[in-house]
Parts: structure tokens; sequence; C-alpha cells
């Protein structure tokens, strides 16, 4: 889960990161008020959105004025901000940061993920800051210093100071760039993150740290355990068909195709649409109903695919290991004649009690197109589409 | 022989008195699975499907004999679990649940480093289908009769898409050494690499089938280690060429997040170090009997 840039730098500056003056302002008029309370004749007035490279999108202004801070906001609420992080439909600006300009002598990029190979959380530094990490890596690859941190202990003073001292910071800031590292490293462990990157963090004219920007991540897994932090949930930064999916407990992930997907288990999951795109077609979507796919969540998934307006086929995947295909075969009869389906749908089962499946989707009388393969699935399923399209009807077939 | 698990494994189940893992017990025990008790604590004293419930690990292993355990505890609670069991003597343990935090898997990681290499217990998972040795014995919840008893070694990451491998499998009337899940966590217990080393030891095992997806270095490293290692044949296949980065494919795990973690960057490395992959889901079955057909 992500969060806000000004609500990761409430929890970093609250474990010990300093970070400049500034407040959250939901209408220009609170944006404008807001510099005025903050003082000073500088401004950067920021959009808040679920998406780095909002400097180049226009989601960050430079302010001299209260007007202009006004302005700023102006151009910003209501409007999408498309960065190319956020694809092309772009994410909604309802909240902007207005915070006090600071001169900057030095710009660093600090992050901290959980690095899969070392199986721990590793610091990822570069006194390249400003830049994205990925054309630092493809750019300046020697000037990335890394450090894992041993996680029975925490990370240690020692290693922060060899980032510092690597960074080539001025040796009067160590015991400043100690702190901050530590701050870090323990709101990353206190809130199960998955990520926390500062970018840049600055050394300001009068020789001080601070965290320009600040992103973090949190484990989903881990969110019962940190109800302050599931709160920050922001729904109007996702996906609607994906926070409708999450809440019914369905992974789903949504694409440009219009092949819609409902399959049982990760793996089958994108091998089903890897297929269909070898069989001419484009999915619609990731969806994984779950090992078990029962009955009520079969009909969940035809209706979550369904609300997807550009899905003009389905295609329903289940291999049956521990339940039965009989099972699933009267889960989706029972889906199908309690939803409108309107477009093509072609169903392969496999696995326990294969033929009996088949039967309960033959008798059903419901136009049911059946696969035994999942290339035949995907072949049909492509096909069923191409011939809704130039027959210009819905089809209700086989 | 097979790898990890087989007839004379002395099986027990943690969180047995679930309503699942009551049920995969059963199964386990039908597959002729030799499971020998449960471990809940505060139920010690209870049956489960015939065989005996104990309140620690410790107390389960000394009473049983027991050496593997199949760990089917709620996501809060399974870190501590693995971790009992590493320090009660189990020598193999498969952990189920999907939704463990990820930083309490790095401490078990590091926790099961406490024991010299041996005395450390293989932990494969979590949020796997577990491990199967064909005719002999399942530690998990797969179905045991797509898998035909033979020389292929499988190692994955999905549980479903594991199935399709088999039962490709068994449509050509080949069978499987041992099956192992090795999950789609982002922090696992044992990496496609170390399931090679022992399936590249285990004489029952001809032909090894590696079945990856995008997101994480392990199948790069496995592709290193088969390079430089690996005597017998690997066939890969790698789900996820559709996959857009950046977004999370139902596992915690399966997300594009760095060079070398898509599918296709994957499919080189893996050809690169002589492994012959599938180029799609509907030929992981055609692609092994081919390179079997070679190596007879």
């Amino acid at each position: 889960m992500d969060i806000h840039e000004y609500q990761a730098k409430e929890i970093l500056a609250n474990f010990g990161v300093d970070v400049p003056s500034g407040a959250l302002a939901y209408s220009p008029e609170q944006a404008a008020y807001r510099a005025r309370e903050l003082g000073g004749d500088k401004w950067i007035v920021k959009a808040q959105v679920h998406a780095g490279g909002r400097g180049k999108a226009g989601g960050v202004k430079l302010c001299g004025t209260e007007h202009e801070v006004h302005e700023a906001c102006e151009n910003m609420f209501g409007r999408k901000l498309v960065t190319h992080q956020t694809g092309p439909e772009g994410k909604g600006i309802y909240r902007v940061y207005v915070e006090a300009a600071v001169p900057i002598d030095r710009e660093i990029y600090l992050g901290f993920v959980l690095d899969r190979s070392s199986q721990r959380v590793m610091i990822v530094a570069s006194s390249e800051g400003g830049m994205e990490i990925e054309e630092i890596s493809a750019q300046r690859p020697d000037s990335i210093v890394r450090s894992t941190v041993e996680p029975a202990v925490g990370l240690q003073e020692f290693q922060a100071r060899e980032i510092a001292f690597k960074l080539g910071l001025d040796p009067a800031l160590t015991q400043h760039m100690v702190r901050t590292l530590k701050a870090c490293y323990r709101a990353f462990r206190e809130f199960d993150a998955t990520m926390v990157e500062i970018n840049p963090l600055v050394v300001t004219g009068d020789n001080r740290i601070l965290a320009l920007d600040a992103k973090m991540s949190f484990d989903d897994n881990a969110l019962f355990r940190h109800p302050q932090i599931a709160e920050l949930r922001d729904k109007s930064q996702e996906d609607p068909r994906e926070s409708r999916a999450a809440d019914r407990g369905l992974s789903y992930v949504g694409l440009d195709g219009n092949i819609g997907c409902i399959v049982n288990g990760a793996g089958l999951a994108m091998a089903t649409m890897d297929t269909i795109k070898l069989a001419g077609g484009e999915p619609a979507n990731f969806l994984d109903i779950g090992g078990g796919a029962s009955p009520e969540r079969v009909a969940k998934a035809f209706r979550l695919v369904l609300s997807d307006s550009n899905v003009q086929a389905i295609l329903v995947n289940i291999f049956a290991g521990i339940n039965r295909c009989d099972w699933v075969a009267e889960g989706v009869v029972q889906a199908l004649r309690e939803l409108q389906v309107d477009v093509p749908v072609v169903v392969r089962l496999a696995g326990t009690n294969v033929e009996e499946g088949q039967k309960i989707l033959a008798k059903s009388g419901l136009p049911i197109i059946r696969a035994t393969t999942l290339m035949e699935a995907a072949e049909r399923a492509v096909g069923a589409w191409r011939q809704d399209l130039t027959q210009g009807t819905k089809m209700r077939a086989v | 022989m097979s790898i990890l698990l087989d007839r004379d494994s002395r099986v027990i189940v943690q969180g047995i008195t679930g309503r699942m893992a009551r049920f995969h017990t059963r199964e386990m025990l039908d597959y002729g699975t030799n499971v020998v008790g449960g471990v809940v604590p505060g139920k010690g004293g209870e049956t489960v499907e015939g065989v005996p419930v104990f309140d620690t690990v410790k107390q389960a292993v000394e009473a049983t004999g027991a050496d593997a355990s199949l760990v089917f505890v709620p996501p809060p609670f399974a870190a501590d679990s693995i971790m009992e069991a590493a320090d009660g003597g189990i020598r193999y343990c498969v952990c189920i649940t999907d939704g463990i935090p990820a930083q309490d898997m790095i401490l078990v990681k590091r926790y099961m480093y406490r024991y010299p290499k041996d005395k450390r217990m293989i932990l494969t998972g979590p949020n796997c289908a577990g491990t199967i040795s064909p005719g002999k014995a399942i530690l998990g919840i797969m179905p045991g009769h797509i898998y035909l008893p033979g020389n292929v070694g499988i190692v994955g990451r999905s549980g479903t898409l594991g199935y399709e491998a088999a039962a490709q499998l068994k449509e050509r009337g080949i069978g499987v050494s041992t099956s192992v899940g090795i999950g789609g966590d982002p922090i696992n217990g044992s990496s496609f690499k170390d399931i090679l080393e022992l399936f590249e030891k285990d004489d029952d095992t001809h032909v090894i089938a590696l079945i990856g997806e995008i997101g994480g270095p392990q199948e790069a490293e496995a592709a290193e280690y088969i390079r430089d290692h690996v005597t017998k044949p690997v066939i890969a296949y790698v789900a996820g060429m559709t996959a857009p980065k950046g977004r999370t494919m139902g596992h915690a795990g399966a997300i594009i997040s760095a060079f070398g973690e898509s599918a296709s960057e994957k499919v080189e490395i893996l050809t690169a170090a002589g492994v012959t992959v599938a180029e799609n889901p509907t030929v992981i079955g055609e692609t092994i009997a081919n390179v079997m057909r070679r190596a007879a």
C-alpha cells in the first residue's frame, strides 16, 4: 500500500528525520492561507498523488506570492496528473502540500528496500540525488552505495557512518546523517514498510540535512498489525476496479485488452494471459480467485470482470485440485444464470471430476463454449471475440 | 529415491485442528503419508483424524520421532510456528500459509541460521502448495492423483500452474520423482537453486523442470547455478510475459521491479545457461517429453 508524500514525511519526522515546514490544503484558498501561516517568501506547491515524476508533469510549482500559490492550486485541483508512473489515465489531485522553499547545496538519493537476494533490508544511497534511481543506475552506477542490515541487531552506527563518508558529506554532518539513516530504518521496521525513498535528501545552504521528498510503501500482509497505517489508504488514487476487487478479497489487476480472465492461482492466471496473447488476443485483466474457486467467488469474479466495459469475451480457466470440477461447474452455471452475461464465455476445466463438470456445463442449456486444453480455451476465446466483432452483435453461441 | 520427502518421513501438522488442516491431514493420510501427530498450543491430548495432538513441537518430536512438519497456521502466527519447528528438531518444514509479513520471514530466515548446517531445518514456502513424492507421500495440499511416480523433478512457485504441468506429464505417461513448491512470496525458505542442488544429487531424478514467474532474482541465480553445476537436462517455463511492470500479480513476489525480473529477461538468462525453455504453458509437458527422448 502506498501513502502520500505529506504522510510519509510526518511518519519519518516522528522518528527523527528533519523535513521542511509544510502544511496540507484541500483548496486553493486554504493553500494560500497555509503559505501565509508558514511565512517566508518562497513556497513549493506539490500535488499529492501516489506516483513519482510529479515535477516534470506539472505537479510541483515554485511560488513567490500567495497569489501565485492560489493560481498554482487552481491549475491542480480536480485535474488528473499524468506522470510516467501513472499510466495515461493519470491520478486525481485532491490534496496539495505547501512547503517553505529551502536553499539547496547538494542533493542525495536515499532508499530503503527489501532486497530479495540477500533477504534483508538494503540501503541504497547515491550522491546523484534528484535523478530517479533507474537513471542513476544507468548513468552513474559508480555513485551508488549499498549496505544490508543484519535483521537481528538492526542498523549499526558504523554502517551509517560508512554511507555518510562514501557520499562525501562534510564530516560535520556525519552525526546528522547517521541519525537520519537510523530514523528511516526504525520507521521501516516499525511499520513493516517495503520501501522508503527520500529523493532528494538535501544539504541546505545553512548545513542541515532535510528530506525534500518522501515516499513510503507498506506490506499489505502486515497491515493487520498497523491500523494507523491502514487508515491512510486513499482509494481516490487506486484503479476503481482494483479497489472493488481488493474489498472483495480478490486479486485483480486491470489491463488494456478485451478478453476477461477468471483463473484460480496466480501462476496459472499469468500463464492464461500469456496464452491469450499467443492466440492473438489481449487479456483485459489478471484475476486470481484463489486455489479453492468456490461458487461464490466465481460469481463475484464474473461481476468484477463484467464491470470493465472493454471486456468482449471471458475465459474461465480453473484447475480443480482439491475441490472438484463438478462443484466449480455448478458455480459457473449459477453465476451465468444470475447475471446478465452478454459476451461469449469460454470455460476450461481440468483436474478432479472433469467429466462430471463438463456434463453440468453442457446440460445447463447456457451458451457456454467449452474447451479441454488451455490452448484450445485461449483460441476459442479469441475466436469468439473476433466473431463477435465481425457480426457486430453480441453473440450467445454453442 | 526422491528428495526431501518419502515413505519414511514422519510428519506432523502444525495447526491441525483448523478446518483446512484437518481436511488435508485426511488427504495426506489417504495418500499413504506417515502423519504421526499434530501441534496446537493448548489442545495437547486431543486426537484429529486418528493422530495425537501435542502442545509443542518438542513434545511431538519426542513422542513420535517426527522429522517433517506442515505449517497450516494463520499469517500472524505462522513465523513463530516455523521457528518452533526449526528449534524443535524438525528437518524439513513446508509452510502453506499465504500472507505472512515479509519482515517476519526475514527474521525466520535469520533465526534458522542459528543452527549449524547439519542441524539446520530446510523450509519450503510459505505461500506454496507443498511437496509431493508421487506414490510415497504428500506434505501439502496438492491433489495426489494428477502425479505419476517417475523421474522428472519439478520445482515451481505456483500451485495450480504446477498442477497444469503435472497433468500434461501424466497425459504423456511421464512421472515425477518429487515436485517442490517454493511459493510466491518475496522472501521464501528455499530458492530454486537450493532445490536444484538436491535434484542434481538425486539418482531417481533424470530431468528437472523449473517453473518460474516474473519478479525477484531467483530464476537468474538458478540459471547461473545450472550453467556451472547441473549435469542433468533442465526445462523451464516462466509465467507473466503479458504482465505489466511494477504491478503485483497475485503472488506478493510476482512484481517486476528491477532489471532482469521480467519474463522475457528471465527466459533469455535461462536459455543462455543451456536450459530448454517451453515457449508457452501449453507445451511444458511436450517440451519435457522431447528433452527426455533426446536424453534417452
